[in-house]
């Protein structure tokens, strides 16, 4: 399956394969530091623009690194923070990070974790599994990759993400940049991943009754319209498995 | 504006659902492989929990007002093109958010 998530935006700028298969002796950190560095860039941009969103809420400026710290999660910090802002119920907020981030589910099905040494590091090569730590680290076979060149790359993206997050949030703090269009960089990522995934998948009716539970929870149940439509679209997907298995038995 | 007490709490829990969801894998690794139910639902879901999260964000749009309902969509519509067009992330919201710049000088309020 093609994970969804910024990863795609980066996709050109991967590494040589030449420059893979020749790691010897460059350290890891180099050749992490080169793995990320694209990346890395695209990350640290769409960092401040969350900081900015996250001073342009209303919310205190430390809360843009804490989200990315401790949630560490790109797309979903960004709905993290119109929900709170919105007051959302903490079971919607779980749902919605069931749902949103439900793919890194199936990240772990070819993530290199056996190169990677140590239980700490283990425990944090997990924590980071971004999607883009996934598209770097299945790019190429897991042989390539050196325990601390998976730490390091993972570290590198983490770095990226929270420091552009800090600069952004100082920066809208510092001189009040209120910037109205930007509210629509967050729902512009959400249109290019829906896309990308739309395309990724081949297939209308799926796409077509997402859409459709949205609009019934948004006309039958408003005030919870998200946490309606997630658990309708759900139903609807086991209701279309059970169809498929009565089919194929 | 949100308590400090309550985005504590959402912080708290999207970390912890989205931890369990990075290593459920490595847990179970075996039987999820395996069960077709899970093939499924990460086959269908990605694509349709983020147009549902394209509709929430679109939720608010003033049908009974044509002008403000095409602000919003034209520059969802522009993004949704370039994106089909370079498929680069970054170009696609670019484009989008700088065509609602302009969207928003031309139908103010």
């Amino acid at each position: 399956m093609e994970p969804p998530g910024f990863a795609i935006a980066w996709r050109r700028d991967r590494p040589s394969i030449a420059g893979v298969l020749a790691p010897g002796h460059r350290s890891d950190l180099r050749a992490a530091a080169g793995d990320v560095a694209g990346v890395g860039a695209g990350m640290f941009l769409l960092g401040t623009s969350f900081g900015l969103v996250v001073v342009g809420s209303g919310l205190a400026w430390w809360w843009a690194p804490v989200f990315s710290a401790v949630v560490y999660a790109g797309s979903l910090e960004f709905l993290l923070v119109t929900l709170a802002v919105a007051g959302t119920p903490l079971a919607a907020v779980a749902l919605t990070t069931l749902l949103v981030n439900g793919r890194h589910v199936f990240y772990g099905l070819s993530f290199p974790l056996h190169r990677v040494r140590g239980r700490l590091g283990r425990a944090y090569a997990v924590f980071a599994l971004i999607d883009e730590a996934y598209a770097l680290t299945t790019a190429r076979p897991a042989e390539a990759f050196s325990s601390g060149r998976i730490l390091w790359s993972q570290a590198l993206l983490q770095v990226s993400w929270v420091s552009g997050g800090l600069v952004g949030a100082l920066a809208g703090e510092r001189f009040s940049l209120h910037v109205p269009a930007l509210a629509f960089l967050f729902t512009a990522l959400f249109v290019v991943l829906a896309t990308e995934a739309t395309v990724a998948g081949r297939e209308a009716a799926g796409p077509l009754l997402a859409v459709a539970c949205a609009l019934v929870a948004r006309l039958v149940a408003p005030g919870e319209m998200l946490l309606v439509a997630m658990a309708l679209f759900v139903a609807v997907l086991l209701v279309r498995y059970r169809a498929t298995e009565v089919r194929r038995a | 504006m949100p308590s400090t007490g309550y985005l504590v709490a959402v912080v708290a829990v999207a970390a912890t659902i989205t931890l369990a969801l990075r290593a459920a894998p490595f847990a179970v690794l075996g039987r999820l492989r395996s069960s077709r139910l899970v093939a499924h639902l990460g086959r269908h879901l990605p694509a349709g929990v983020m147009l549902i999260l394209v509709v929430y964000l679109l939720r608010d749009l003033p049908v009974d007002r044509p002008l403000l309902v095409a602000r919003e969509l034209v520059p969802v519509a522009v993004t949704v093109a370039v994106h089909l067009w370079r498929r680069q992330a970054l170009l696609s919201m670019a484009a989008g958010t700088v065509t609602y710049a302009i969207a928003l000088t031309l139908v103010p309020g």
